[in-house]
């Protein structure tokens, strides 16, 4: 009998489960907030304000609901994860979207892309990568904007082509 | 009877002219090809694959979605067969038994089975879906704005708290879906919801951003934040790939059981081939007469599951293209699909579009048979997509996910959009909210926020036509039913749980 009994589980608040309890009730005011600024102009029926609150409540009784499990450690159990390749990741869709927000094109926005992912998951030949993800969007590229006629938004290198 | 039978030779010889033959084979090719790589379901590879249709007609374009759907649920089995990584929830029991074949050297007759069982249940479904749907648009003809309401509480009910492992969990999920649809221009009177002064946010959320984002990135973060946990292995497919006579005697009849199981349940506005399928695996359990075998890599435990699993999926199409409603978040791609295109599936489609409805059921034959013919010869090749290295293979994935959005719409906000509901993606997996419910949501949401106005205004504001309508107070019945039950039937087992 011990810590593998299953009628005595280890129960210890779960500190993840209060925020995402959190946050969940501040979606709900946030909807809230955003239905006062709506007008009902309906005669009959619902106007347009009566869904979110509708949907607000909802949240608001899924807030304690998520909450009471948090408390009571009813979460499944989770294991370690790894910070570093996350941020890689989305250092590199910010990357691309910067590219992209700037004029950069297609090809140099997902080969930056690529590039970090591969980073991300253990990858460490990143010039290798670089040639690869360059001539990966030049052919993604190619395929989708002439052959599909997809417009694909195109920067200096884009152009040469 | 006879209607059914001129619809469908009518839709044949739409679905054999030469162009739709094509597509229908890239559609199968492309799908099996994306499908088969691990992580990626059948949603993704529909939501990966809608940018390479938006040039095409209709017409072509849903056919090739006919075999890129199919397409891909046979690259989810191989996968789950060879690497033991199913890439949805459905293939889980596939990968249970079929896994343990593939170690043992009995890989070939293990995706010969699954291969040969999709055909047979996908055909026996499809029959069954082209003589149901008929008789089920003539039901939803008469159909007020209310009934439709009903109809959506149910499946918004079973999609996300009935068959869960938590209710709590599957409805957060759901109402995340419901806030998402939320945003934008309301139809009815023009004012904007939750868009925050910015007109990108004016149009809604795209179906297909929030779906490559919560499956395609949010993967693609869940697996690098745990790449130090798992080491993926791939079984090479050893020995013979055909069946032998034995083989051949002991999958028929899971084959035929694990169809009967797949089609009626993918049929009910319930959603999930989770349930059909391991309902399968435990009646093949019982009935064996290898029992020792289960668990080892018995035949049966592929052959059931796999024809469950397609028989499902064809099922979920019954109240796709009848009612509009889907319940996968396969089939809730497939509305989006639809959507690109101005179409509603529903029985107006059937009446107005007979072309399209079916011809698409026809595809649905053909891809079939595409797959058989296509398959097993060409599995070496997909054995070597899956060799690609998972650096390369996320990488790949993720600039393909970010491409359709690109394709789409190439603005600073709904690529920051794409990247955030990647990250709710990650969250949701890492505290295991379920993620279908989100996209069911999203896409059902404002449709029946849409039918219960229509039903108030017709009712000059009377609530009570919810009920009067005794198509609707049945099914509000049924979902409550369907949302109490859990709690009700946790609460027992809790109760008996303290007796021991």
């Amino acid at each position: 009998m011990t810590s593998g009994d299953p009628a005595q589980p280890p129960r210890r608040v779960d500190r993840a489960g209060i925020v995402i309890a959190a946050l969940l009730a501040g979606l709900a005011a946030v909807l809230v907030w955003d239905a006062r600024g709506l007008q009902s102009t309906a005669m009959y029926g619902m106007g347009p304000e009566a869904m979110p609150v509708v949907i607000a409540t909802g949240l608001a009784l899924l807030a304690i609901g998520n909450l009471i499990d948090a408390l009571r450690g009813n979460l499944p159990a989770r294991e370690s994860a790894d910070p570093v390749p996350v941020v890689l990741i989305l250092a590199g869709l910010a990357l691309l979207i910067a590219i992209i927000g700037f004029g950069g094109g297609f090809i140099l926005a997902t080969a930056a892309l690529f590039v970090t992912t591969s980073a991300a998951f253990g990858r460490r030949a990143v010039l290798v990568d670089s040639v690869i993800a360059l001539v990966m969007s030049t052919l993604i590229y190619l395929a989708f904007d002439r052959l599909l006629t997809l417009s694909l938004p195109a920067g200096p290198l884009e152009r040469l082509l | 009877m006879m209607d059914t039978f001129a619809a469908l030779a009518h839709g044949m010889a739409v679905a054999v002219q030469p162009m739709n033959l094509l597509y229908a084979l890239i559609g199968v090719f492309l799908g099996t090809a994306v499908g088969v790589l691990p992580g990626i379901g059948p949603a993704l590879t529909v939501a990966l694959l809608l940018p390479v249709t938006y040039k095409l007609d209709p017409g072509g374009s849903l056919i090739m979605f006919a075999g890129i759907y199919y397409g891909g649920m046979y690259g989810g089995s191989t996968t789950a067969i060879l690497i033991n990584t199913p890439g949805e929830s459905a293939s889980m029991a596939t990968a249970l038994e079929g896994n343990k074949m593939a170690k043992a050297g009995r890989g070939g007759p293990a995706l010969a089975t699954s291969a040969i069982g999709s055909f047979v249940a996908g055909t026996i479904a499809t029959i069954g879906l082209a003589f149901l749907a008929p008789w089920l648009v003539d039901f939803a003809v008469r159909f007020g704005p209310e009934d439709y309401f009903a109809l959506m509480c149910v499946a918004f009910v079973t999609v996300s708290a009935t068959f869960g492992d938590s209710p709590i969990r599957g409805l957060t999920s759901l109402f995340i879906g419901l806030t998402l649809g939320l945003v934008g221009i309301d139809k009815l009177t023009g004012q904007a919801r939750l868009a925050f002064g910015v007109p990108e946010l004016l149009d809604g959320v795209e179906v297909t951003t929030l779906a490559v984002g919560l499956f395609a990135v949010g993967e693609a973060l869940y697996v690098a934040s745990r790449r130090h946990h798992t080491e993926e292995k791939l079984e090479p497919v050893r020995g013979s790939l055909w069946m032998t006579k034995e083989d051949w005697k002991r999958s028929w009849k899971p084959w035929l059981r694990g169809t009967m199981f797949g089609f009626p349940i993918g049929a009910l506005p319930a959603g999930g081939a989770e349930i059909p399928t391991f309902l399968s695996y435990s009646t093949e359990k019982r009935l064996t007469k290898y029992p020792e075998e289960f668990g080892k890599g018995a035949i049966e435990g592929v052959a059931g599951p796999e024809a469950a699993n397609n028989a499902s999926a064809a099922g979920t199409l019954v109240p796709l293209l009848t009612l509009g409603l889907p319940t996968s978040a396969t089939a809730a791609m497939m509305l989006a699909g639809f959507q690109q295109y101005g179409l509603n599936p529903g029985p107006l489609l059937f009446a107005e579009r007979p072309d399209l409805v079916w011809g698409l059921i026809a595809s649905l034959f053909i891809a079939n048979c595409m797959l058989l013919v296509l398959n097993l010869p060409l599995v070496g090749l997909w054995v070597r997509l899956l060799a690609i290295p998972q650096p390369w293979l996320y990488a790949g994935i993720l600039v393909f996910a970010t491409m359709g959005t690109i394709a789409a719409k190439p603005s600073v906000v709904e690529l920051s959009m794409l990247a955030g509901f990647g990250v709710l993606g990650f969250l949701m997996r890492r505290f295991d909210f379920p993620i279908a419910p989100v996209v069911v949501g999203l896409i059902l949401g404002p449709i029946a926020e849409s039918q219960l106005r229509r039903a108030l205004a017709i009712s000059l504001g009377d609530p009570m036509t919810l009920l009067q309508s005794p198509i609707s107070a049945t099914l509000l019945g049924i979902a409550l039913v369907a949302l109490l039950a859990p709690f009700v039937l946790k609460g027992m087992g809790r109760f008996k749980a303290n007796e021991d």
